[in-house]
């Protein structure tokens, strides 16, 4: 372990599971700084590790997200200032996704906000945008009697996700799983630590639970070997941040530096359904109010190919005289549906579902067509 | 890994099987290893002309897109299109998955390629 440790540039940061990410024959990138796993080669590697997530069950370690506290008398108007979505609409243990906007309308970065309590909530930020994010917050809560603060090293950070997540997590904990609805949590017992943060939410399209427990790296490799030593009856794989991406691709959710970033309004991303204008006031409501009356430039929409090509992030769209009209954002071999699908901005009159957009590759004119998204959505589950 | 020994190799990780006037191409164990899964091969048409050490086509992960060499110069005389619709095959058996075949230009070009043994060694390097 000392070698591979070595061979790490000092400056990436880790999360307490790394040394069994390494154990594990995690293959390791830099993600924005930190050393994380990006597929696990001994497991099947991204295409099985997607699989295992839309079929059976798959762990995340996600601990290289950020967490914001937020606990005092105007915890809420601070958190109503600070992001789009109405938290006002929120009862203790609830949560949604929202996002903080600069004045202008674009993003600060998208994040999950938890209602823990009157005067107590929690965000769960981008791991790339931990440092701005927290700056940003800071600057913006002067003024509210509220204390914010940065506690994203406190916790490791589990993301257990599949149709048979319940059942893995069941064997875990006391807290009746079935009880919690997609998008709500609770505090529980799991793996004997009591006052687990345990939620509904992720990343991958898929049902499933995120788990908050500390960032302790003994506790830490404890609970990840309990994980993988319950889920062994499903087929549990580890997944790495690949099949993050794969998955989240599948189920059109937006990624920051790809869909969403600090040039691209909520508007154009189509996270209206979040964007609460009803609200008095947010940071970046009035430059969103204006550019709703003024339209929009471009509008995100999901492509197929229909020619052979996959089509990358930061490919051109071009018309057929060649002239640029728009961009991919994502681009992926989709492992469970196995076609090649990509998210890409286009002009607003040319988005409608069927518009056939041609991907430059390599110098070449590939076809794609505008499809519906989300490109996956899970089947409706009866319990 | 496996590195036969009746091929030779380049540092762009291709192997080159000759036999008689025609080269075999296809990339090596170590490759499709460190691609991962690969889900898109593009090969160049019947034909063309390809030249040693420069791109002769693609192959893509799930991850990234990354160009193939070709190990010797000469003409392209049959494609391997089973890889369009099976580019599993590539992690599967590099060694079967072929890629192209080309009429050798230059028998000598072969000779300047790495052997199992030095390939073997320069792979173990990079780990």
């Amino acid at each position: 372990m000392s070698v591979s440790a070595e061979a790490t540039t000092p400056a990436l940061r880790r999360t307490a599971l790394n040394p069994i990410h390494r154990q594990m024959g995690a293959k390791m990138v830099d993600f924005n700084g930190w050393d994380m796993p990006v597929e696990y080669p001994t497991f099947g590697g991204i295409v099985a590790e997607h699989l295992a997530v839309r079929t059976g069950v798959g762990v995340f370690d996600v601990s290289h997200m950020g967490d914001i506290r937020f606990k005092g008398p105007r915890a809420l108007d601070a958190v109503q200032h600070l992001t789009m979505n109405d938290s006002s609409k929120l009862v203790d243990g609830q949560a949604h996704y929202s996002a903080m906007l600069y004045p202008q309308g674009t993003f600060v970065d998208d994040l999950i906000v938890h209602k823990i309590g009157d005067n107590h909530y929690f965000f769960v930020i981008n791991a790339g945008t931990r440092e701005k994010d927290w700056d940003w917050v800071r600057q913006n809560v002067k003024g509210f009697d509220c204390d914010a603060r940065d506690v994203g090293n406190d916790y490791t950070q589990l993301a257990i996700q599949g149709p048979k997540a319940i059942n893995l997590l069941q064997k875990l904990t006391d807290v009746d799983l079935s009880q919690i609805k997609n998008y709500w949590f609770t505090f529980g017992k799991v793996c004997g630590l009591d006052n687990v943060m345990i939620a509904r939410t992720g990343y991958t399209g898929e049902d499933g639970f995120e788990i908050y427990i500390p960032a302790d790296p003994q506790v830490s490799a404890r609970v990840w070997q309990q994980v993988m030593d319950a889920g062994k009856e499903y087929g549990i794989v580890p997944c790495g941040l690949g099949a993050r991406n794969t998955l989240r691709l599948e189920a059109r959710m937006a990624l920051y530096g790809h869909e969403i970033s600090e040039e691209i309004t909520v508007w154009e991303a189509g996270l209206e359904r979040w964007c609460k204008l009803e609200k008095p006031e947010f940071i970046g409501r009035e430059a969103l109010e204006k550019q709703k009356q003024q339209g929009i430039k471009r509008t995100l929409v999901g492509l197929e190919m229909v020619e052979r090509g996959i089509a990358r992030d930061g490919y051109k769209i071009v018309d057929d005289a060649g002239k640029e009209i728009g961009y991919v954002t994502s681009g992926s071999y989709a492992p469970y549906l196995k076609k090649n699908i990509a998210l890409a901005y286009v002009p607003p009159d040319k988005s409608a579902v069927g518009t056939v957009h041609n991907v430059e590759i390599r110098g070449q004119k590939v076809k794609a067509q505008v499809v519906p998204t989300p490109f996956y959505k899970r089947p409706k589950k009866t319990s | 890994m496996n590195y036969p020994s009746d091929l030779k190799y380049t540092k762009e990780d291709e192997w080159l099987k000759t036999e008689g006037e025609t080269g075999i191409v296809g990339i090596t164990d170590y490759a499709q290893n460190a691609r991962g899964d690969i889900v898109f091969v593009e090969l160049p048409k019947v034909g063309t002309e390809v030249v040693a050490g420069k791109p002769f086509g693609t192959v893509e992960s799930v991850k990234a897109v990354s160009e193939l060499f070709a190990p010797v110069s000469g003409t392209v005389t049959a494609v391997n299109d089973e890889l369009a619709t099976a580019p599993e095959n590539v992690n599967k058996d590099p060694y079967a998955a072929w890629m192209i075949k080309v009429k050798l230009k230059d028998s000598g070009e072969a000779g300047k390629l790495m052997s199992s043994a030095d390939y073997s060694k320069y792979a173990a390097e990079r780990g």
